[in-house]
């Protein structure tokens, strides 16, 4: 379903991703595990359009999204880092609008909408302006809005950030759920190890720009004689602390974060 | 057609949503019209150019319609980070279309906004030398909207940071406005001046409104109409390009 070869980024003299290649299967639930700045954010940026490769290949079932942006956009689904809602609008304008976007006809826009607010239980709320949502409800909200085109290919970046233990558990069962029922193939990515050993089937682990190993937890464990897929990430990533310095990203989020009281 | 429709309903369902931040927008053009309308008012008078608030009423309209659109396009710099923009980024919908809506829906706010300010002028004892003029003002409010949200869009989709921001504000939009001949006539300016102001594109706007409420015209309302169009279709243009190269 994902298929990369040897992709390669470059930001002027500095390789964020260093020829990486991978297999994603129609149907998965792939998680793409690295420490900070090791070029998480960029690959996942590159299979989503939003980034021009230095050079490598990508296909998104059977596409090139570098050459077919709108059709390659039709297939996937993405919930980002970063909140990408309208708090001025309702749930259901917030969903609607996405429907819009992506060409889904009036009639399977409504049914389908109904079904994945009721899914995330968000149905209740769905007339509420998404900025009286909680940091959980925003984030079922944007899993909910990425299955609304019935995608082939769902996009995690780093979903669970910032929530607790409950609404990451929940969160996950339903998206597990939604892998099950309608064989959507799940790209994540995260820091939480436990969360990668429970619902991925396989992880890869980029460090540095490279993937370092690929596999099961089981295998990845296997190959560096540990207990816990922590411990062998930590095994194949090494326990130094990466200190990436701040853009200007960086810096409108702490602007975020200082302006605004809720996520 | 549907993704340029929807993008600009959402435009006027923030605006309308935000009850607050309209009354507050009220408050810079009410200042200016009371401010320097009555207080410059006595010593324009003695110059023998008539009424000031007469001659400033259409200025500080372009200046609302100016900076409302503006703001809505320099918007992107956060909206495509960490707002919604960022989702219509990946929208199986060609960016075109996306800037086409943003850019509509940003103008039709200002041109709201501009309409309130001309009630405020009315109310504070504003004439427009007749009735028919309003129509014709509201093409010059519609045309300066398309230019500075499409001028917004091109800039919001360069700009990397809020020291950027600053930087806009400061260097190009306040400018804008203030060489604009919003605040003082055309008429006799020093050579510099005139020249910096005939390439400044609201110039052509509020001159013309002004023809229009007020029966004065330095460039001649056709004028005014052919330089304001030809700015906008060259500020779409780079607007939709810049736009399009948007990477994150």
């Amino acid at each position: 379903m994902i298929k990369v070869q040897n992709l390669v980024k470059m930001f002027g003299d500095f390789t964020a991703v260093n020829s990486i290649s991978f297999d994603v299967r129609q149907g998965e639930i792939f998680a793409f595990l690295g420490p900070n700045g090791a070029g998480k954010t960029t690959t996942i940026k590159m299979l989503t359009t939003l980034l021009q490769p230095t050079s490598g290949s990508i296909e998104l079932d059977g596409l090139d999204p570098t050459r077919k942006q709108t059709e390659a956009r039709q297939r996937f689904g993405i919930v980002f880092q970063d909140p990408s809602l309208d708090g001025e609008l309702t749930a259901y304008e917030n969903m609607d609008i996405h429907g819009v976007l992506y060409h889904v006809p009036h009639k399977a826009r409504v049914e389908r909408i109904e079904v994945l607010l009721k899914t995330f239980e968000l149905w209740d709320r769905r007339k509420t302006y998404v900025k009286m949502f909680s940091g959980g409800m925003k984030r079922r909200l944007e899993i909910a809005r990425g299955f609304l085109h019935t995608p082939k290919i769902l996009f995690l970046d780093e979903p669970t950030l910032g929530l607790d233990p409950q609404s990451r558990n929940q969160l996950w069962t339903q998206v597990k759920q939604l892998n099950q029922d309608e064989g959507v193939t799940v790209f994540l990515t995260t820091h939480y190890m436990d969360e990668a050993d429970r619902v991925a089937q396989r992880i890869a682990i980029i460090d540095h720009g490279s993937i370092v190993a690929q596999g099961s937890s089981q295998e990845l464990r296997e190959q560096t004689n540990t207990d816990s897929l922590e411990e062998a990430f930590l095994a194949l990533t090494g326990s130094s602390i990466r200190d990436e310095k701040a853009n200007s990203a960086d810096q409108l989020r702490q602007m975020v974060k200082m302006w605004s009281n809720k996520r | 057609m549907s993704a340029i429709y929807i993008l600009w309903l959402r435009e006027l369902k923030r605006y309308v949503r935000s009850r607050s931040q309209i009354v507050a927008s009220l408050g810079q053009p009410l200042l200016y019209l009371l401010a320097l309308g009555f207080g410059l008012g006595p010593v324009f008078r003695k110059a023998g150019n008539g009424s000031y608030l007469q001659f400033i009423a259409p200025g500080v309209i372009g200046m609302t319609v100016l900076f409302s659109s503006v703001f809505s396009g320099i918007g992107l710099l956060w909206d495509r980070q960490f707002g919604f923009l960022k989702e219509t980024l990946v929208a199986p919908v060609p960016r075109i279309r996306i800037m086409i809506g943003k850019a509509l829906g940003g103008a039709t706010v200002a041109v709201v906004q501009g309409l309130l300010v001309v009630v405020v002028c009315l109310a504070i004892g504003f004439r427009p030398s007749n009735v028919a003029a309003i129509p014709l003002a509201l093409l010059f409010m519609a045309l300066i909207a398309t230019v500075f949200a499409s001028l917004g869009i091109a800039i919001g989709s360069k700009l990397e940071n809020m020291q950027g921001f600053q930087l806009i504000m400061n260097f190009l939009v306040l400018p804008i406005f203030f060489l604009s001949g919003a605040l003082f006539p055309l008429t006799n300016l020093p050579k510099a001046l005139a020249v910096v102001t005939s390439v400044d594109p609201l110039t052509y706007g509020i001159d013309g409104m002004r023809g229009a409420l007020s029966g004065i015209s330095h460039f001649g309302m056709l004028t005014d109409i052919g330089v304001l169009c030809c700015v906008a279709l060259a500020l779409i243009a780079l607007g939709s390009y810049f736009f399009s190269k948007i990477q994150l």
